[in-house]
């Protein structure tokens, strides 16, 4: 059981700066993900967790305890990548035993605990294989093995699904979460993919150019984003300019009601609300914005609308038999309670 | 009818590399052979005999041959891993002119080289000396294994290490349980060029060695200038020897890395 803290880590490369004064609090036996675009710093911030890199400035803690002078081989924090897995040259069981083997583990003890790590990852009687001899989704499980089997004070996942076809990714995500429920150990994944975090995480910290932007449970980034480019990152396209007096907000064609400003001051703000949470109707009521159809995009289980709201795109989701067509004049309603606001500054950052 | 040129080509190429070396064997054993005989009108065993005597000193120069050149590849590996790692996974300010400074002991001729270098070797006492051969050595062999260990950095991912390193393995043992098993069989390309690089040299050791440092090549070269035909065939084979044993041993690992004699990866 080990608390990660990053007080202020800075880590630059030349001119540029992949990580900008990250603070963090990563509670014990919790599963973080690290989310955001390539290149944003995820992978960088791992890495000087794992001390495989050291900050430029700042520092990482575990358990109340600076690590910038312990070496890598002695933080106990297992790191597992998402290409070139295993070690070539050793059978399916010394990879596993590795880790054990260097802690001076004797003989028998490895291999009753390389078994019973097998088992853990669904792979029992594999020992003897090659790692050339199993396949992909194997040997990420045989990768897993590895790391969980000395008991990591911090387990560190670099896209450890990446390289997995969609269906086998499902699986080690379910194996992962499962496994990691079960031993309650500190775990941060890096991952590019929203979905995958949301369905992981007991938190995401979610980073734009090596700047934290928000970090908070997984609901909270559909509910409660700080920022437009937060929002879009999870898929939100709705915006609405307006401005705020209390618990009302006008807009250029419409009054809204908010149920909850989320502390911000009166003034110029972005409205925001879901497309799942956007419902369309023929005729204006309460909290409701005119809008003119664009597209409907059928899905399958649901359709989707392409709007015209003040001039904007809006996406919303109807039923598989939409009643509209192109061209529609429909209203939106947007219940109070779904309504969130963001600030209005934000847009030229996008 | 592919598979019948396929088969002529592979008994040309025999022949061709089989002949010279059976030419050799022959002229070894031969005590007299005059044109325009097709074989020895007498055989004898009069240069292997001298081969194994003490005057000819071959047995001393294959000591110093055997010796030297296990040094200098020993020395070049020391020398010229970690410098082909550092070329070919980092970036550093003047990257660039190392590479070509690294080649010019292959294009320039060592001649040029060790007569300038025999002047200052001779104010260091390294003249005449053991370790001004093995040092005069160095200079062709560490550019090859640089060329060739860079090839093999090139194509190689330091996330094993990583990997290693946050299971608990120190930096030493990391090389030791992941990274040398991964370069090895081009390590020991490189090692086999190195080692056959010194073990041919004769210019340098002639003039670094001055004479004192006797090496087989400076014991078979002048049989061969001269008229002694048996004898200059006896040495040349056993100097050929190890070189083809070598070849045996590692045309397992030639095979397994193709992109072994590919130098720098953008040259």
């Amino acid at each position: 059981m080990t608390t990660v803290v990053l007080k202020n880590l800075c880590r630059r490369f030349g001119n540029v700066v992949a990580v900008n004064n990250l603070n963090l609090e990563i509670a014990s036996g919790e599963m973080v993900a690290f989310l955001g675009p390539s290149g944003c710093g995820k992978t960088t911030t791992l890495r000087m967790i794992a001390g495989l890199l050291s900050p430029s400035a700042g520092d990482v803690i575990f358990d109340n305890r600076s690590m910038l002078d312990v070496p890598t081989e002695k933080r106990g924090a297992v790191m597992v990548f998402q290409k070139h897995l295993l070690f070539p040259n050793m059978t399916v069981g010394e990879n596993i035993g590795f880790g054990l083997c260097m802690r001076g583990v004797k003989k028998q003890e490895i291999n009753a605990r390389v078994k019973e790590m097998l088992e853990l990852v669904r792979l029992p009687g594999f020992e003897n294989r090659r790692a050339h001899e199993i396949s992909g989704g194997q040997q990420q499980r045989v990768a897993l093995a590895r790391g969980l089997i000395i008991r990591p004070a911090v387990l560190l996942l670099d896209e450890p699904l990446a390289n997995l076809d969609a269906n086998l990714r499902l699986e080690m995500r379910e194996l992962i979460r499962s496994i990691q429920q079960e031993m309650r150990m500190t775990s941060i994944f890096v991952t590019h993919d929203q979905e995958e975090a949301v369905m992981l995480a007991d938190r995401i910290a979610l980073l734009f150019d090596g700047v934290l932007q928000q970090f908070d449970a997984p609901r909270a980034f559909y509910e409660r984003p700080c920022s437009e480019r937060v929002a879009r990152f999870f898929r939100n396209e709705n915006f609405l300019r307006g401005r705020k007096a209390g618990r009302c907000v006008v807009c250029e064609t419409t009054r809204l009601t908010v149920a909850d400003d989320g502390g911000r001051p009166d003034g110029e703000v972005l409205l925001t609300v879901r497309p799942e949470d956007v419902r369309i109707q023929d005729a204006g009521s309460e909290n409701s914005v005119p809008a003119r159809v664009q597209a409907i995009i059928y899905m399958g289980a649901y359709t989707q609308y392409l709007l015209d709201v003040e001039g904007r795109i809006w996406r919303a989701l109807g039923p598989a038999d939409a009643p509209h067509q192109a061209g529609d004049n429909v209203w939106l309603h947007l219940p109070p309670s779904r309504v969130w606001l963001l600030p209005a500054s934000d847009r030229s950052s996008v | 009818m592919k598979e019948f040129w396929r088969w002529v080509f592979i008994v040309l190429m025999t022949v061709a590399v089989m002949a010279p070396l059976l030419v050799q064997i022959v002229w070894s054993f031969a005590f007299r052979w005059h044109f325009p005989d097709l074989l020895p009108g007498e055989w004898g065993l009069n240069a292997w005999r001298y081969v194994f005597s003490d005057a000819s000193r071959v047995g001393e120069a294959l000591v110093n041959s055997m010796s030297i050149a296990l040094v200098v590849s020993l020395l070049s590996i020391a020398v010229g891993l970690p410098a082909a790692r550092a070329l070919a996974l980092d970036d550093f300010p003047g990257k660039g002119a190392i590479e070509w400074l690294l080649l010019i002991p292959i294009l320039v001729p060592g001649v040029v080289t060790t007569m300038g270098i025999h002047i200052a070797f001779i104010r260091l006492r390294l003249a005449d000396t053991y370790l001004g051969v093995v040092l005069i050595h160095l200079i062709p062999c560490i550019p090859y294994m640089i060329l060739v260990m860079t090839s093999v950095f090139a194509s190689y991912d330091t996330a094993l290490e990583d990997t290693a390193r946050t299971l608990g393995a120190s930096a030493v043992r990391t090389f030791w349980h992941v990274t040398l098993p991964a370069i090895f069989p081009g390590l020991l390309v490189a090692t086999l060029f190195t080692f056959l690089i010194s073990w041919s040299q004769y210019v340098t050791t002639l003039l670094i060695g001055g004479g004192r440092i006797i090496t087989l090549p400076m014991i078979l070269f002048p049989f061969i200038s001269g008229s002694n035909n048996a004898t200059a065939a006896a040495i040349s084979l056993i100097f050929v020897a190890p070189a083809l044993l070598a070849l045996v041993f590692t045309s397992h690992s030639l095979a397994k890395e193709p992109s072994i004699l590919g130098g720098f990866g953008r040259m």
